[in-house]
């Protein structure tokens, strides 16, 4: 790969997050990722106030569901809505996006560079959150029950894979979304038509699951939300026919390069009209 | 029309939104020095500007910038600098992020794009404001670092889309006065205006657009040279008016002449100037004291008036 690119890469990288990442309009991203930590937070000094009546497996189930339903479904899905549709979308709102395409850089290594600052953004934001919400989790519980499910009980490999998890839904909803906001004028139209398609996921023909990043995310998920735990949302994180981590893993990775490539198609002949846009 | 590797070259080159027409059938050679692009508002300047730097793609025909076209980005922008009309900024930058940023995607290291930031900074004279978020400038402090980013690379090619626009008389006359220094440098200077007596002053050959097309291209005087159906008019200054009327009536090439409502003047309406000229000289040494010699209508405000007429100029 040509030098030049990784440093064209690391230029757009430094700009995105200069004026994009640390603006007030992302404020609700943040808020979104992190609502899951007042839920678990509320939780833990309930308990600790009420005497720690619960059990660990149910935490361990009701974080499982949390995790699946609203937090890879809705927070990071919307997350990633809010922060990879804005880099080419909201640069064509704030007709600023020509600056980049009058710089000798290919748009490939421009849809490289966004990409990639959107997905430092999101992999920190969402996977910090992550870690804080399982450490909120069991805030209530003494120090040697957590050691002893962290080490001895798989609750390390549990943590792993919903770090794991949460970046690869970065990755693959970021890809979907940064191609939406390069194809579709309207956001709101494809994110939506996007939820409803991971939404019936569960009940799409086998080869049309593949096209979903839920699909992959479903198999890398550590604990399976038993059927009857919250009907009728647990309904749609039924995993018929899991998959193993070696083949979800890259069969996700496959599906966010060729959105990209894709993407990154539509940008090459992407034209500035600020005035229909 | 021949086309050298030092020039911008449009091929046949049209233009649709949909079924709106941008510019149709272009066919342009221009070389090096200031080109302003004259015509009204929708004329299709914009339009034109953008084609050439990539920013619209062509329905039909070919655009080329020194040999090189905007398909080849990592070459054709480093010889080419676009300041747009667009008054617009990436958000939350001072005006040397705004610089500085943008020459690392050029590959500049730190120190490099540090100096090539503060050249063009100061050549702008924005120092003291670099500092400041562009969303706190005025509009011309915004023209001026759109100029700086634009020029901060050192292109052989500079494409300004209505550069003059809020900019105060001092900083349009030192911007006026950079434009020509470029332009002596050998550097195209491509200006796009609908200000005619602007561009009069400062362009070595324009281009006139009407409706999408390209009507006249070339120094003004040799455009308005061709246009034969208008008699050329030359404004003489003189001591004897009636005595200079009757002498160049003389003459078939002379349609009219007018002497000036002041009586110290008269107006001359010629097919040819060249031997207007030369009757002239003999005139003056006979006896009529001439003390100037101007055309009337060589200036671009006259050419594109007679060439799209007078209600499409304005």
């Amino acid at each position: 790969m040509n030098p030049l690119w990784f440093a064209q890469i690391g230029a757009v990288l430094r700009l995105e997050m200069k004026k994009t990442f640390f603006a007030r309009r992302g404020l609700w991203i943040y808020l979104l990722a992190f609502s899951p930590v007042a839920l678990y937070g509320a939780h833990s000094f309930n308990e600790l106030r009420q005497g720690r009546l619960c059990d660990f497996g149910e935490d361990t189930n009701i974080f499982a569901g949390v995790f699946q339903i609203f937090y890879l479904r809705l927070a990071v899905y919307f997350g990633c809505v809010g922060i990879f549709m804005n880099l080419f979308r909201g640069e064509m709102l704030n007709k600023s996006l020509h600056y980049y395409f009058l710089a000798p850089l290919r748009r490939e290594v421009l849809l490289a560079g966004k990409y990639l600052a959107g997905l430092l953004v999101a992999i920190v934001v969402f996977s910090l959150s992550t870690l804080v919400q399982f450490a909120a989790m069991y805030a209530h519980y003494d120090s040697n029950t957590v050691r002893a499910y962290l080490l001895e009980s798989g609750g390390a490999a549990h943590l792993a894979a919903y770090l794991g998890a949460t970046v690869l839904a970065c990755i693959g909803y970021g890809s979907v979304f940064l191609a939406a906001g390069v194809l579709f004028r309207n956001p709101i139209v494809p994110a939506g038509l996007i939820l409803v398609w991971e939404a019936i996921n569960a009940f799409l023909p086998a080869i049309l699951q593949k096209f979903s990043v839920i699909y992959y995310l479903k198999s890398l998920c550590p604990i399976q939300i038993p059927a009857n735990s919250a009907p009728p949302l647990s309904l749609i994180t039924i995993n018929v026919d899991p998959m193993p981590a070696y083949i979800a893993v890259p069969g996700l990775l496959a599906l966010a390069a060729v959105v990209l490539a894709l993407a990154s198609l539509r940008v090459r002949k992407m034209e500035i009209n600020y005035a229909t846009d | 029309m021949t086309a050298g590797p030092r020039q911008i070259v449009f091929e046949n080159v049209s233009k649709f939104y949909g079924e709106v027409l941008g510019v149709n059938r272009v066919n342009l050679s221009i070389p090096p020095g200031i080109t302003s692009l004259v015509g009204p508002n929708g004329s299709g300047k914009t339009t034109l500007m953008n084609l050439m730097t990539g920013l619209i793609q062509p329905t039909r025909g070919r655009i080329s910038i020194l040999g090189l076209t905007a398909s080849q980005p990592e070459e054709f922008f480093r010889e080419v600098g676009y300041c747009t009309q667009f008054d617009s900024f990436p958000k939350g930058l001072t005006g040397y992020q705004f610089v500085y940023s943008f020459l690392r995607l050029y590959g500049c290291a730190h120190a490099e794009a540090d100096r090539l930031a503060w050249n063009s900074i100061e050549r702008v004279d924005l120092v003291e404001a670099a500092h400041r978020k562009i969303a706190g400038y005025s509009k011309g402090m915004r023209q001026r670092i759109k100029l700086a980013q634009a020029t901060c690379h050192g292109p052989s090619v500079l494409i300004l889309d209505e550069p003059l626009n809020g900019l105060d008389p001092l900083v349009r006359a030192e911007t006026i006065a950079l434009f020509r220094t470029l332009a002596q440098e050998g550097m195209h200077v491509i200006i796009s205006s609908h200000i005619l007596h602007e561009v009069d002053a400062i362009s070595d050959q324009v281009i006139l657009l009407s409706n999408g097309y390209v009507v006249a291209e070339g120094q003004i005087r040799g455009v308005r040279n061709e246009m034969q159906e208008h008699p050329m008019q030359i404004l003489i200054r003189c001591n004897k008016p009636g005595e200079l009327a009757s002498k160049v009536f003389t003459q078939d090439h002379v349609v009219e002449a007018q002497i000036h409502k002041d009586g110290k003047g008269l107006l001359v309406k010629t097919r040819d100037a060249d031997r207007f000229y030369l009757m002239l000289n003999h005139i003056a040494m006979n006896g009529v004291n001439i003390e100037s010699v101007a055309p009337a209508d060589d200036d671009v405000n006259s050419v594109y008036e007679y060439l799209i007429g007078p209600e499409e100029s304005k």
